[in-house]
């Protein structure tokens, strides 16, 4: 470093191929690492099964970011589903799974009780006499599954809110979550509490007027418009609450646990 | 401008496979006239061929995290463009309907000359200005399948949660035409004009060699 080398101007030539250089080499470098971010991602481990499972790590992180930043900025209880009056709603209301109420597996739905479990291990055993016997709520909306079809239905049953206010549970929906299974445990979901006490949540025991029909879930079911249809579980056997997650069995299959419309 | 093209190209390519992937669960669209079915998205070969089936899930875990990156890059460009001033170069002109006519003549060598233009001719203008105004409607049609009971009012603007899928899936079909035809195009416009996307300019310009024949003939489609 003794003598200091004079910078002559570069020609304009040179300034091209400078300028060239730099561009594509960038340019080229961001494209291998494109490639090599997007083969990392698409090849990253499946999560180690928990309450979720079956989703790319980084993309099960994104999921439940996403969750939250819907969850903080955007939902409401405010927000209504939009409803339709009785005459569109469909005759012959779609049955799309049968996981957990399978025909072959014995159910008494005469001796069936709904159980409800607190935190401190009380549990509530409630008849669908009992259920009936408090204030009823219609509604038609159009019902959405994650698959991409919906369909206008007519549900009839107790508001959720409603059914807590009258068994007076207020103090487990100060949980964050809401837990239900069918009473063979084999189809279960998990709801964040401001979901499940959203004014149009139901626990259903009519769909068009009529009573349930096994194959939709009698003699409850869940009717829950601000999720998706994986989340309306039929023939609920146990209600549970509590500050994490309950298990849930399309979150376990690399789907969204919030699965929030 | 470049950037924001070179990084939208694999968001947007990730996204319409991911998309696939949803799709495929429920495929129920058609191009359907006088009850004849001239085409239906999409036929079984196809699915199998690129592995698109049974992967709902994965399908959702990839469009809900790119759809970050498509929103934010599409943020970027818009407003870049917007404060550089170069929307005045994109943005059709009163003009550029009629001039669009005459280019499209051009380009399937009807007619010989084509109209005078800026950086982008009237054509590119409404071309390029429709796939801003199109990736702003796959956003607003995304979100109003995606939480239609929060954004009830998108639902509500794209006609229904029916509709907006209809849409949200022409727009991808529009994405595909969009890019057929740009590909062409690029090859048709030469080496040169597409260095100029990664490089960002034209070495002809500046070179002072050929500077008098090439004042009007220098043409960049």
């Amino acid at each position: 470093m003794t003598k200091k080398k004079i910078k002559k101007p570069l020609t304009i030539d040179q300034k091209i191929t400078r300028r060239n250089f730099i561009s594509f080499g960038v340019f080229g470098a961001a494209a291998i690492g494109g490639v090599f971010g997007w083969k990392w991602l698409y090849h990253s481990a499946i999560e180690t099964k928990g309450i979720t499972g079956g989703a790319h790590k980084p993309l099960r992180r994104a999921l439940n970011k996403t969750e939250i930043i819907f969850r903080r900025l955007f939902y409401s209880e405010n927000h209504l589903v939009k409803t339709y009056p009785k005459s569109m709603a469909a005759k012959d209301v779609r049955y799309n799974s049968d996981i957990g109420i399978e025909n072959n597996k014995p159910f008494d739905i005469a001796t069936w009780k709904l159980q409800v479990k607190k935190q401190n291990g009380e549990v509530l055993n409630i008849t669908l006499q009992d259920l009936k016997a408090l204030p009823k709520t219609e509604i038609v909306f159009d019902f959405k599954c994650v698959e991409g079809w919906d369909q206008i239905s007519y549900w009839g049953g107790v508001r959720f809110i409603d059914f807590i206010t009258h068994y007076n549970l207020h103090d487990q929906t100060q949980l964050q979550y809401v837990g239900m299974e069918t009473p063979d445990k084999t189809y279960y979901v998990g709801i964040d509490t401001p979901s499940a006490i959203h004014p149009q949540t139901i626990l259903a025991y009519e769909v068009n007027a009529k009573p349930l029909p096994l194959d939709h879930g009698a003699p409850l079911r869940l009717i829950i418009p601000v999720k998706y249809g994986i989340k309306n579980l039929k023939r609920i056997g146990i209600i549970s609450f509590s500050n994490t997650r309950p298990r849930d069995y399309w979150a376990e299959l690399g789907y969204d646990y919030y699965s929030g419309l | 401008m470049r950037w924001t093209h070179w990084v939208n190209f694999p968001i947007l390519t990730i996204m319409i496979w991911s998309g696939m992937l949803i799709y495929w669960a429920d495929d129920e669209y058609s191009i359907t006239l006088f009850g004849h079915t001239f085409f239906k998205f999409f036929p079984e070969w196809f699915y199998k061929k690129f592995g698109l089936v049974h992967r709902l899930s994965e399908g959702m875990a990839f469009h809900f995290l790119f759809m970050w990156f498509f929103f934010l890059n599409g943020i970027l460009y818009v407003a870049y463009t917007l404060f550089s001033g170069e929307w005045r170069e994109l943005v059709p002109q009163k003009k550029s309907f009629k001039e669009a006519w005459l280019v499209l003549l051009h380009d399937l060598h009807i007619r010989k000359m084509a109209p005078p233009q800026n950086k982008y001719n009237a054509a590119q203008r409404i071309a390029y200005t429709a796939i801003i105004v199109m990736g702003i409607g796959s956003v607003i049609t995304g979100l109003a399948i995606y939480k239609p009971v929060q954004f009830y009012y998108l639902t509500w603007i794209c006609g229904g949660y029916h509709f907006a899928r209809i849409l949200h899936f022409a727009l991808t079909i529009g994405y595909v035409l969009f890019f057929v035809i740009h590909i062409v195009q690029v090859i048709l416009a030469g080496w040169k004009n597409f260095s100029s996307v990664i490089n960002g300019f034209e070495v002809i310009d500046t070179k002072p060699k050929p500077v008098i024949e090439k004042a009007h003939d220098e043409e960049k489609d």
